[in-house]
């Protein structure tokens, strides 16, 4: 038994220190930008900004390829912090922001047909074939994605109303 | 020499990997929509075919028949296919990043492909020299990235083929994957012994 156990554990060690080794040899060098700016956006890789997912979202951004104000979802609050952090003046006009949204479905348009679940990349709509869906509120992104999947319009992106737990007072404003 | 040379055929085409003896199948339909990827997975898959053969040899000689530690064997087997697709992750992230991303999850599943263990039990259960038994398991691997690079390209062509809508996607590929075995079978005329 003891012929069992330490020739496992040597083989363990052995081929653990040589994997060590090559990964020493073989590292790759990331840009350090990259992965600051991945973590900065949803990370649900909705593609709304035209790239497969956030992480190629990111590279471009890097790269100064895309502009800071690609990810809705993101909206006015991301393009300010990511023209913060690249350097770059951001043209912020064309961004409409009007709080935080989040998706809802109307209750007497769904059919359940179950393709705005297959889209949503957080899992966040839940429901079955033939019975109406709902949308978790605490898992939406507020991406969009459903939206334009619903064959009966019955998403849509509604404002997150107000209440007593996350109203804050007005800035003063400049008069 | 000449027997070496019949059982590398036999051992690519006759008895192929995937369609004979039904190994590998994940990978088999799983990265074959594209010829690029196909190939990359087929090198992949042969490099880590050939190593943690070598390496299983070597242990099953020096560790598990001279210990009488037969028992180990799978465990073992697996330990040395694991740290070598590990290596061969690490190496291909270095050296073709792209290769890397149309891989994805695929390349850490070598580990489990049943295709590197299977050969590496063949080769155990062969008897075979160490010579012979890498000779085996790269003829093995190379009917492996063969199938898989043959069948990428059929996949190809289907996709721009006028496939009724019942059978389009996953089912005509199982469909097309059986016309190629049976074409596969044809080979089994070669008499290797």
């Amino acid at each position: 038994m003891w012929v069992a156990i330490g020739s496992l554990t040597l083989m363990g060690l052995a081929l653990g220190a040589l994997l060590g080794v090559a990964a020493r040899y073989l590292a790759v060098e990331e840009n350090p930008i990259e992965a600051e700016l991945q973590s900065m956006l949803p990370g649900s890789q909705c593609g709304q900004c035209g790239y497969v997912g956030c992480a190629q979202a990111a590279a471009a951004l890097a790269r100064h390829e895309a502009p800071v104000t690609l990810c809705p979802p993101g909206g006015r609050a991301l393009a300010e912090a990511l023209a913060a952090r690249l350097g770059v003046k951001a043209d912020l006009s064309q961004v409409v922001d009007d709080g935080p949204k989040l998706a809802q479905v109307s209750e007497d348009i769904c059919i359940g047909c179950c393709r705005c679940i297959k889209v949503c990349p957080t899992d966040a709509v839940i429901g079955a074939p033939k019975q109406i869906h709902n949308v978790i509120r605490d898992a939406c992104t507020g991406c969009g994605a459903c939206i334009e999947r619903c064959p009966t319009e019955a998403m849509a992106l509604v404002p997150v109303p107000v209440t007593l737990q996350h109203w804050i007072w007005p800035k003063p404003a400049i008069a | 020499m000449k027997e070496l040379a019949l059982m590398m055929v036999g051992a690519a085409l006759v008895n192929n990997v995937i369609l004979a003896r039904f190994l590998g199948l994940c990978s088999f339909m799983g990265v074959t929509t594209r010829i690029d990827t196909a190939a990359g997975m087929g090198m992949a898959t042969t490099f880590v075919i050939t190593v943690s053969s070598m390496a299983d040899w070597a242990v099953q000689h020096y560790l598990l028949d001279a210990y009488g530690l037969g028992f180990l064997r799978t465990v073992t087997f697996i330990l040395v296919i694991a740290s070598a697709v590990q290596f061969t992750e690490m190496t291909i992230r270095k050296v073709s990043p792209s290769l890397f991303q149309m891989l994805g999850i695929y390349l850490p599943l070598i580990t489990t492909n049943c295709a590197v263990l299977g050969v590496a039990l063949l080769l155990v259960e062969g008897k075979l020299s160490f010579l012979a038994s890498t000779l085996f398991a790269f003829a093995s691997a190379a009917g492996y990235s063969l199938v898989m690079i043959i069948f990428a390209g059929l996949r190809e062509r289907l996709a721009l083929a006028q496939v009724p809508r019942l059978f389009a996607g996953p089912p005509i590929g199982f469909i097309v994957a059986s016309l190629l075995a049976m074409a596969f079978m044809g080979f089994s005329g070669i008499s290797t012994g």
